[in-house]
């Protein structure tokens, strides 16, 4: 048994490794991701475009333009001058919206009439969008609340500070909010994507290729010739599927490795525990992709199917979607996903730095949902074999 | 190019294609089902926010406070704690995002002018702990903005006028996610469906051994790549047509440009998708290789690089560069632009223009890909 398990797995790996082209594909991809999701994919809004309108051309009306430049989230990309340009830089995009200041800003302010600042959003992105609408009202607030106590004060010489609540508000703001920020206090967008791409692409890669692999040689036809040899069915199986199951676990270290050295993301838990449960995890979608294998009868149908199952295994991961936003019936359904254990577990591991007591729900279900499905998978296997 | 000849290669791959039952069904099923999963289940929308309370002051101010957080459509309060530890506990577990805490003496401090609220805030989705932390620092602030004018009233002072912000948003005006990203979402299901279909297409007579009967025939490479195109330019077509009725009818996005320039933009871009796979397919011997390749040039770019969720002008100048090089990033920005912002022609022909030279390039590299393996 243990001759013939060795030399199966020699070929699988050969099989894999053997042309250069596949080795670059094989380990490329994972690298590509974890780059882009490092560098480029984020939510965060640090420096929206905006249009300035002033139509009031007053110290007041200055002020507060100098508050939105100073506040740092704001870049004044584009100075309109009539309703038509508003449309223009919004229709183009150029920016993302545009603070319009009406006549008589500094008039109002001076009399204690209320006045109305306007702000028109580019709603395309509603995340950008709700987030820039947020940061203009707290700019606007925080100048406001200035002006309400202060009056005489220099208006440019105020600090501006909207995060923070610094000995310069405490006289102006009774009550001001002190927010701490746990596990990810910069806010980095990465800090969350980069351990979860490393969830991902052990799914993608090795449920993909263990389906492929297995319907190759059904396509092929050497299949057979497999079948006459003395090989037991569960030598196969093990042939087929622990060799990308090593990928995977290299991927995994590859991703780690780079989400620590390139990224500075933190790890604060255990590496031995997020090995332990990347085995486990391992056992559900190496199954999946045995029982795709059993489903389809050519490398298309094999893709296609495992585009069927990564996709809402992705989306219903809380990967880059919040679960807790879905709907109720949706959230339910997510508990089905084994990606969203292992992606609540390689979270918690690397940036909460929690350990078995906090985790063991979730491993507790990665291990019976992959006994389930590999027990499943292996009995299909042998049935199709035979 | 012969006209016979392109037609028998084109109804060749329609057999292909057509016989596959389960593939074709698969490929039929794609853009309901990723229409579904992005439309239902994705939101980026952040309301609910699962809080905890600790009240340390127990005074009718930190009360009033409290009210005000309860009053609030963002905040659901599932709970009021009476220790630090359990509000920890929660936060560690991910029970809850966030935790109000109002430290003892918070009545005392807000005549005195420094009332401090404690919140702590569960960073790891850093998006969602942006919008939840903006939410609930408003909250406090619009408590401080009461507070101030009855201590003015107090004072017999007349209040001053204040300044509000009168925020307007355009386009998509619930600033609801299905609306932005659905219109995205058909040219990321387009790019998928396109390299699925066409990744294989070559590869897979390569190993099956089939090609070479293709190339005894008088089929010049252009017929071959042409006609394998046609095929599944059909699958894409309806795919795309599933997708817009589905966006409009069940999604109920706003539909407010023309239908012309997105039904010409739609075809440019499946020429381009189509291309990218045939020519992925051309160069690799293997399926597995194709696939792998497939997903490099086509369905990551399109996902990622697309701007279909995460905007492309908040990534570094490089990654920025990169994206034009990939079709899909012109075609989200035209179906996003027909769809939520009505722009027609004269605000996209860029795109289009892109799209073009895109289908150009990527044609003919192809069809000279095909000629060197062919020689």
């Amino acid at each position: 048994m243990r001759e013939r398990l060795r030399v199966i797995l020699r070929k699988e790996f050969i099989q894999a490794l053997r042309e250069p082209r596949m080795r670059f594909l094989l380990f490329f991809p994972p690298l590509l991701q974890l780059v882009v999701f490092g560098y480029a994919v984020t939510l965060d809004v640090d420096h929206a475009r905006i249009g300035w309108m002033d139509m009031d051309h007053t110290p007041e009306s200055r002020a507060l333009e100098a508050r939105f430049v100073g506040s740092g989230r704001f870049d004044i990309v584009a100075q309109p001058q009539s309703e038509q340009q508003t449309q223009q830089v919004l229709d183009r995009g150029q920016v993302h919206g545009v603070v319009r200041v009406l006549p008589g800003f500094a008039h109002d302010l001076a009399r204690g009439r209320p006045i109305e600042v306007q702000v028109l959003l580019d709603g395309t992105n509603s995340n950008t969008a709700s987030l820039i609408s947020a940061y203009s009202q707290q700019v606007i607030a925080a100048y406001s609340s200035d002006v309400l106590t202060g009056q005489t004060k220099n208006l440019q010489t105020i600090k501006v500070d909207i995060r923070g609540s610094t000995g310069t508000h405490t006289m102006l703001t009774p009550a001001a909010p002190e927010s701490r920020v746990w596990f990810n206090p910069d806010l980095y967008s990465r800090n969350y994507f980069v351990p979860g791409v490393a969830a991902n692409i052990l799914l993608m890669v090795t449920l993909m290729l263990t389906s492929q692999a297995i319907i190759r040689e059904k396509e092929i036809g050497t299949m057979e010739q497999l079948m006459v040899t003395p090989m037991r069915p569960i030598e196969l199986m093990l042939g087929k599927t622990l060799p990308f199951a090593v990928v995977g676990m290299v991927n995994l270290l590859v991703i780690t490795g780079g989400a620590l050295l390139i990224f500075h993301v933190p790890f604060r838990g255990n590496f031995f525990l997020l090995l332990f449960c990347a085995a486990l995890f391992l056992m559900t979608s190496l199954g999946a992709g045995l029982l795709l294998s059993t489903l389809s009868n050519t490398q298309q149908q094999a893709n296609m199917g495992s585009f069927f199952v990564t996709t809402p295994a992705f989306v219903m991961s809380g990967f880059m979607f919040p679960i807790r936003n879905m709907p109720v019936a949706v959230q339910y359904l997510s508990y089905l996903n084994p990606l969203r254990y292992f992606m609540e577990i390689v979270r918690g591991i690397f940036l909460k730095g929690v350990g078995i007591s906090v985790l063991w729900p979730q491993m507790l279900c990665l291990f019976v949902y992959g006994s389930t499905i590999l027990t499943f998978s292996a009995v299909r296997f042998r049935k199709t074999l035979d | 190019m012969s006209f016979r000849r392109l037609r028998a290669m084109f109804v060749k791959e329609l057999h292909h294609v057509t016989r596959d039952s389960l593939s074709l069904a698969m490929a039929l099923a794609m853009p309901m089902m990723m229409l579904l999963l992005y439309g239902y289940a994705l939101s980026l929308d952040v309301d609910h926010i699962q809080s905890l309370v600790y009240d340390e002051d127990h005074t009718s101010a930190s009360r009033n406070l409290v009210r005000q957080f309860q009053g609030s459509q963002y905040f659901d309060i599932i709970g009021y704690v009476h220790d630090y530890h359990t509000v920890e506990r929660a936060i560690d577990s991910g029970k809850i995002l966030i935790g109000v805490v109002i430290p003892r003496g918070f009545a005392k401090d807000l005549d005195g002018g420094s009332g401090k609220v404690q919140l702590l805030v569960d960073g790891s989705d850093s998006n969602t702990a942006s919008i939840a932390m903006g939410y609930a620092e408003s909250v406090v602030q619009g408590y401080s903005t009461g507070v101030r004018s009855d201590v003015i009233n107090r004072n017999g002072t007349h209040p001053p006028g204040q300044i509000d912000a009168r925020i307007r948003v355009w386009y998509n005006s619930s600033l609801e996610s299905k609306n932005f990203i659905v219109p995205g979402l058909i040219g990321v299901i387009l790019v998928i469906l396109a390299g699925q279909l066409t990744s294989l297409t070559v590869a897979r007579e390569w190993e099956m051994g089939t090609m070479e009967q293709v190339l005894s025939t008088p089929l010049r490479p252009a017929e071959i790549v042409l006609g394998k195109m046609g095929a599944y330019f059909l699958v894409g077509l309806v795919d795309a047509v599933i997708s817009v009725v589905v966006a409009v009818t069940i999604f109920a996005v706003p539909f407010r440009g023309s239908l012309l320039v997105l039904a010409v933009s739609t075809c440019l871009f499946l020429w381009c998708a189509l291309f990218t796979g045939i020519w992925v397919s051309a160069g690799s011997r293997t399926q597995v290789q194709a696939y792998q390749f497939g997903i490099l040039v086509s369905f990551l770019p399109g996902f990622l690089l697309s701007g279909f969720t995460f905007s492309i002008d908040t990534m570094p100048k490089v990654i920025q560069g990169l994206s034009y090089f990939f079709p899909a990033r012109y075609f989200v920005t035209i179906a996003k632009g027909v769809f939520l912002k009505g722009t027609g022609f004269r605000a996209l022909w860029v795109e289009m223009l892109f799209l073009v030279l895109y289908g150009t390039l990527i044609f003919w590299r192809t069809v000279k890909k095909m000629n060197q393996k062919v020689a």
